[in-house]
């Protein structure tokens, strides 16, 4: 997952939507005074997206590695 | 690398100058993927309105004209009529659409455009700084009616896609909440649904979006989607109000 972390308010919609509850809003201030939104534990996510569906600032894109479909249908 | 979500091509660069939580940049990426999707964002032009998205002539990347408050299905018309091959759409605020633009949506719906309106309503004046909307809820409280809106002295919420619904010029006429992943994902294929009403030529269509404006409302942003489930969905009930006709036979 990539945060565009100048854009982001905090507004922590994402946080709330987060099925895996892996978002948090960062201790830092990006340029803007907002604490922006990253993720605690890249390896828990699913890649549902509902965190880039939510977003109002449109800041979240979601990126899969190649060959983590298969390692995840393993995992069940 | 696979990507699963990026930012569409049919927004611009430019951060949305909205406040933090506001969902009116859900509805602008919505509208923006349904453009790039149907492949029209080159033909396509915008009607902006007068409220909070002022400025989102900056934000989608097609053509957008600027309109005088409550005016824009008037300048849509005329855009639709001298270019009848463009997508032409309005996006407008429930203070510019449901109370000085009460007039031009009507007759925009009765007259039959061919042209797709994006209603955002949030229940209150966003931009002014809060004041009682036509839309406001009984009981809400705004800068106007500080101890809730009572009937008695200011009427009730006007029902805006129910009233448009019964207009025959109106094709396609639904709302839609943009609450949560579920309705957003609900949201985007009605958007869509609108503009095919247009490219098929079957007259006026328009998507009421619920949206929430935390800053006026005086909630963060997650208590404020939770108002809208609980106390908006209520009196402004989802779904399709009008479908083309051809579709209700079929049906």
């Amino acid at each position: 997952m990539v945060f565009d972390r100048e854009r982001c308010k905090g507004c922590e919609l994402c946080v709330t939507v987060c099925p895996r509850k892996i978002l948090t809003l960062s201790p830092d201030l990006n340029s803007l005074g907002f604490h922006p939104a990253m993720i605690t534990d890249a390896s828990r996510c699913t890649g549902c997206c509902f965190c880039a569906l939510m977003c109002p600032d449109v800041v979240i894109t979601v990126l899969r590695e190649e060959g983590e479909d298969a390692a995840r249908a393993d995992e069940g | 690398m696979r990507v699963l979500f990026e930012r569409t091509r049919g927004l611009t660069s430019k951060p949305f100058h909205y406040c933090p939580g506001c969902t009116h940049g859900i509805i602008h990426r919505l509208v923006a993927e349904v453009l790039v999707e149907l492949d029209v964002l080159e033909k396509t032009v915008g009607v902006c309105p007068v409220g909070c998205a002022v400025f989102a002539y900056e934000y989608f990347n097609c053509d957008m004209i600027e309109a005088a408050h409550g005016r824009a299905p008037a300048v849509a018309t005329g855009v639709k009529r001298v270019l009848p091959d463009r997508v032409v759409f309005t996006y407008q605020g429930d203070g510019d659409l449901a109370a000085i633009g009460t007039a031009e949506i009507v007759h925009a719906a009765a007259r039959g455009e061919k042209i797709t309106t994006i209603f955002v309503n949030n229940a209150v004046y966003g931009m002014t700084g809060g004041q009682m909307a036509p839309t406001t809820l009984l009981g809400q409280k705004t800068t106007t009616t500080p101890f809730g809106r009572r009937a008695e002295e200011a009427g009730y919420p006007l029902r805006v896609a129910e009233m448009l619904a019964t207009i025959e010029g109106a094709a396609y006429v639904a709302r839609v909440a943009v609450n949560s992943p579920k309705n957003v994902i609900q949201a985007k294929r009605v958007i869509r649904r609108a503009f095919e009403v247009q490219l098929a030529n079957l007259g006026f269509s328009l998507v009421e979006v619920l949206s929430t404006c935390p800053t006026n409302w005086g909630m963060n942003p997650p208590e404020a989607l939770r108002w809208l489930e609980e106390k908006m969905i209520p009196v402004y009930p989802l779904g399709e109000f009008k479908v083309p006709r051809e579709e209700r036979e079929h049906a």
